[in-house]
């Protein structure tokens, strides 16, 4: 019926065979139309590199970027023994200078943290952050997921579309982030957007204050 | 096409005008303008490369710059940054750096400052694979 189709095509987690699901994503257009407004800008990944999201970005953007890949480092702590270890490692964790920075893609990374490794980390995007910059970053909305735990590979589609890819992880993720306590802990940072999706998660855009 | 064998070991400057294959080991810089480079499974650079493509099979430490495209396979490894207008890495492959896919200046920077010389290779040494 007609109507099935419309509800296929709201749906965002319609999957198609044994493909991965396929995503909506609201905060991704709107971080890109912030970005194009700016010179050549440069940005930090902090998910694992996926070669088709730094062409998609390069495409739109002709950018630079850093590729990171904290889960990588989350994960040789957690299988090292030294996930003590994790606040002061993160709280230094990124190599670029103070200010220098358009916008830190942050995934859900925030996601796996307990709250002393995230404190730390938080203040990593504002110091690196230019004025105006911009923090992506998605959070969950649901209870911590049981099982094998797992992180998720976002791959850009379009600009309105992410395909998810579960690879395993050494560590699962913490109970959801409070806005309150996002917003105090990523502080001077402001919320410029914020969207609740379908697929339980909050894409949010945080915007460091002009100088 | 020009193709470095696996026990081979240069240490130096490498220019050439023509399409070069990499199996064995270069340590310093590789310059070939308007051609391809590829780094094959066996290779291992430690080196600046400019080049107008480069495809990574192996193992690359250093810097890459091309005026067309860089493309790091799945079995490839690239600790370094990387400057081209064009960008493709494999699921599994290993990249540790940055991309700078700003057009103008991947171009301007792949283009060598002397006019490329013939392909030449001054301190090469055949070696047995392995040994340094």
């Amino acid at each position: 019926m007609l109507t099935d189709l419309f509800r296929r095509k709201d749906d965002p987690e319609v999957v198609e065979g044994d493909r991965p699901p396929v995503v909506s994503t609201r905060a991704l257009p709107k971080l890109l139309a912030s970005l194009r407004t700016r010179g050549h800008t440069v940005l930090v990944d902090l998910g694992p590199v996926v070669g088709g999201n730094l062409t998609f970005f390069g495409d739109q953007l002709g950018c630079k970027i850093f590729v990171e890949d904290l889960f990588h480092d989350l994960d040789r702590h957690v299988r090292g023994g030294s996930a003590d270890a994790l606040p002061a490692f993160l709280a230094s964790r990124l190599p670029q200078p103070d200010g220098s920075i358009d916008a830190v893609l942050a995934w859900d990374v925030f996601d796996y943290l307990e709250r002393p490794a995230a404190e730390a980390l938080a203040g990593e995007p504002v110091r690196v952050l230019k004025p105006t910059g911009v923090l992506f970053a998605i959070f969950g909305t649901d209870k911590v997921e049981v099982g094998q735990p797992f992180y998720t590979r976002r791959l850009v589609v379009d600009e309105t579309a992410l395909i998810h890819k579960e690879y395993p992880a050494a560590l699962g993720k913490q109970p959801p982030w409070l806005n309150r306590d996002l917003m105090r802990m990523l502080e001077p940072l402001t919320v410029a957007e914020q969207f609740l999706l379908k697929t339980h998660t909050r894409e949010v855009l945080f915007r460091k204050p002009a100088a | 096409m020009v193709n470095i064998g696996k026990s081979v070991v240069i240490k130096g400057e490498l220019n050439g005008s023509e399409d070069l294959t990499i199996e064995g080991h270069v340590e310093g810089k590789i310059e070939l303008k308007d051609h391809v480079l590829t780094i094959g499974p066996n290779g291992k650079i430690k080196a600046q490369v400019f080049a107008k493509s480069v495809i990574v099979l192996g193992d690359v430490h250093g810097n890459i710059t091309a005026s067309d495209k860089v493309d790091i396979r799945d079995s490839g490894s690239v600790d370094g940054d990387i400057v081209a207008p064009r960008m493709a890495i494999a699921e599994g492959a290993h990249f540790r750096g940055s991309v700078d896919m700003q057009k103008k200046q991947a171009a301007q920077a792949a283009a060598p400052a002397q006019p490329p010389r013939p392909a030449q290779q001054p301190q090469a040494a055949p070696q047995a694979a392995g040994a340094r």
